[in-house]
């Protein structure tokens, strides 16, 4: 990724996300995150992983914060904006941010810091031995491109085929459970 | 650093969204107008044209009047733009960007012809060649509902509001539908680059038409049973975007009876005209999709395209230019059934489109995926296990449709 795309997505991201908790607005905060995530998506696809950038925005940008942007409107918004700052929310917020930095730095200095190879040609089609021959994983790794659909479908259903199925046992579990609850309150 | 291939992008998102897609708007406006008037029994504007008895000649020239759209454009250009007092001001001039910028986006994946090729150098005639095509497409799109949820909201006032609540619980809705139909498309092409998907389409036959191939690996059996989850995949995908473009009959969100004009009431002048492109555009891109996933693309078909690459003027292969042709009339072949079914089918009910999304087409979607699967794994599989997986489908049908008719028993009033 040219650096100067890497500056302007982290840039834009950094700005979405102050500009949550500075907005008075929760309509403005909302699309705050919305901003932040599109900036999240461009860092992703600069890494090469378009198909994270692109489930980013199709997930949380285009489902999950629309969803969150509709609840809020829906919501009376006065007491909101006319809020004060406590002392107690501001201090439980830093504490919480000097651990997520220690944690961060922490997994920083345990990571090696080893240069990770280029994704030229050499280094796919050596890849490439590992998958199965004449795959469609295999023939795109030794023409140079890098399938990354087709590799986190492989990934997903051969080294963590249990977890996904357990994942989705899940979210049905919790499907059903907001169902049976909100029927069971017009009741 | 080169500069040529700068230029060459440039030049693609010139050519390809400010000459062909942007165009294609007004004219679908124009389009809309005069097949509305025909289905009507009326004229409809047929006399905008060159004005030459302006210039002292004796009779206008009309042009079937397709000067119409620029006029309309004029006319909007010139009213007066005019900003309520009520309204959220930041918001309600950010809305109408929102809706338009998603839809024009989106038209860098869409292949519009097979390769030029100048002096040997190939020119492909799509703006990025992303290989997550259709993915991008969908999370651009998904955009466009900011757009009409902050109109409705910053407009300040009742009926938008209702109409940019009703719009985005029905994009929410249908845009799972949407997903999920595709997901049998994208298994039987195993790629996610639209272009590859055309080039594979032209090469073995058109997914909804596949009657011819080029080379004789792959029987027409196989191809014609996956017919069946291509046409439901069809189906479900063209309804799910005329519900997703907000065009009749899915136009709730700016239904005239019931909300006056719908999340756009407040706006006017340019601001209003951007609500009306992007909706237009949204029609224009759905159309291409579609096209570009079930009907074959740039492809001429029957097995014709492999000749028309061979054209050429000396070293400069036309044949792209030929195909580019093609795909727009089938675009506008497309458009024009969208307005067809406009002005034929009438408006469903708020209920009977909710239900139409979650009850019907999701299900259905869901158990398409399997059908596709079933299909394209059967050759591989032994026979028990191809019945066992058939009887499970059939199985999984029934307790489906049984759910579906038992929830529908006891209609309960939901009350807030």
């Amino acid at each position: 990724m040219p650096f100067y795309l890497f500056w302007l997505f982290t840039t834009v991201m950094l700005i979405g996300g102050v500009s949550v908790i500075a907005f008075r607005n929760p309509v403005s905060s909302a699309l705050s995150v919305v901003t932040c995530f599109v900036g999240l998506a461009g860092l992703f696809i600069g890494l090469s992983a378009f198909f994270v950038g692109v489930i980013q925005i199709l997930v949380y940008t285009g489902a999950v914060m629309v969803l969150f942007l509709f609840i809020i409107m829906l919501l009376d918004l006065k007491d909101e904006e006319h809020r004060t700052n406590k002392i107690a929310p501001i201090a439980t917020g830093l504490v919480l941010i000097g651990i997520f930095l220690i944690q961060l730095f922490s997994v920083i200095a345990d990571t090696p810091n080893a240069e990770s190879p280029p994704l030229d040609q050499a280094t796919l089609s050596a890849a490439a031995d590992s998958y199965p021959q004449d795959s469609k994983i295999a023939t795109e790794l030794k023409e140079g491109h890098l399938p990354d659909v087709h590799l986190i479908g492989h990934t997903l259903f051969t080294q963590y085929n249990l977890h996904l199925q357990i994942l989705g046992v899940l979210l049905l579990v919790a499907t059903i459970g907001v169902v049976s609850l909100s029927k069971r309150q017009t009741e | 650093m080169d500069f040529v291939p700068i230029l060459v992008i440039i030049l693609k998102i010139v050519v390809l969204t400010f000459v062909i897609v942007l165009p294609l708007v007004p004219l679908s406006v124009y389009f809309e107008r005069r097949f509305s008037a025909i289905i009507q029994d009326r004229v409809g504007p047929n006399r905008v044209g060159i004005p030459l008895t302006l210039f002292g000649a004796k009779k206008d020239f009309h042009l079937f009047g397709l000067v119409q759209p620029v006029a309309d454009g004029l006319k909007l250009f010139l009213k007066e733009d005019f900003t309520p007092a009520h309204v959220r001001k930041a918001f309600y001039w950010l809305a109408p960007a929102l809706t338009l910028i998603p839809s024009l986006v989106t038209v860098c994946v869409i292949p519009f012809g097979s390769t030029l090729s100048i002096n040997g150098e190939p020119f492909k005639l799509v703006i990025a060649d992303l290989d997550i095509g259709p993915l991008f497409v969908f999370s651009i799109a998904s955009l466009s509902v900011y757009g009409i949820t902050l109109a409705g909201w910053s407009s300040n006032s009742k009926f938008p509001f209702i109409g940019g609540v009703r719009s985005t619980a029905q994009m929410i809705s249908y845009e799972i539908a949407l997903g999920l139909s595709i997901i049998p498309v994208l298994l039987y092409f195993g790629d996610l680059n639209l272009s590859n998907i055309v080039q594979y389409q032209a090469d073995h036959g058109w997914l909804l038409l596949p009657f011819w191939d080029n080379d004789a690996t792959h029987t027409l059996g196989s191809k014609l049973l996956f017919w069946f989850p291509a046409a439901i995949a069809f189906l479900i995908f063209t309804v799910s975007i005329f519900a997703e473009t907000n065009r009749m009959p899915f136009d709730l969100p700016e239904c005239e009876t019931e909300l006056v004009g719908g999340y756009h009431t407040e706006y006017s002048s340019m601001k209003f005209a951007m609500f009306f492109m992007g909706e237009y555009a949204a029609m224009v891109i759905g159309s291409s999709l579609i096209v570009t996933l079930f009907l074959g693309g740039w492809s001429m078909g029957f097995g014709l395209d492999k000749y028309i690459s061979e054209f050429h003027f000396g070293s400069f292969y036309f044949g792209g230019l030929i195909h580019l042709a093609v795909f727009l009339f089938k675009v506008v072949s497309f458009i024009l059934f969208f307005i067809l079914v406009r002005w034929t089918v009438p408006r469903f009910r708020y209920d009977q489109l909710m239900k139409l999304g979650w009850v019907v087409f999701f299900e259905a979607a869901l158990i398409n995926v399997f059908l596709a699967a079933l299909i394209l794994a059967a050759p591989h599989l032994q026979g028990v296990i191809i019945t066992i997986g058939a009887v499970l489908l059939f199985v999984l049908t029934l307790a489906v449709i049984w759910v579906a008719k038992a929830s529908e028993e006891k209609p309960k009033l939901l009350r807030a």
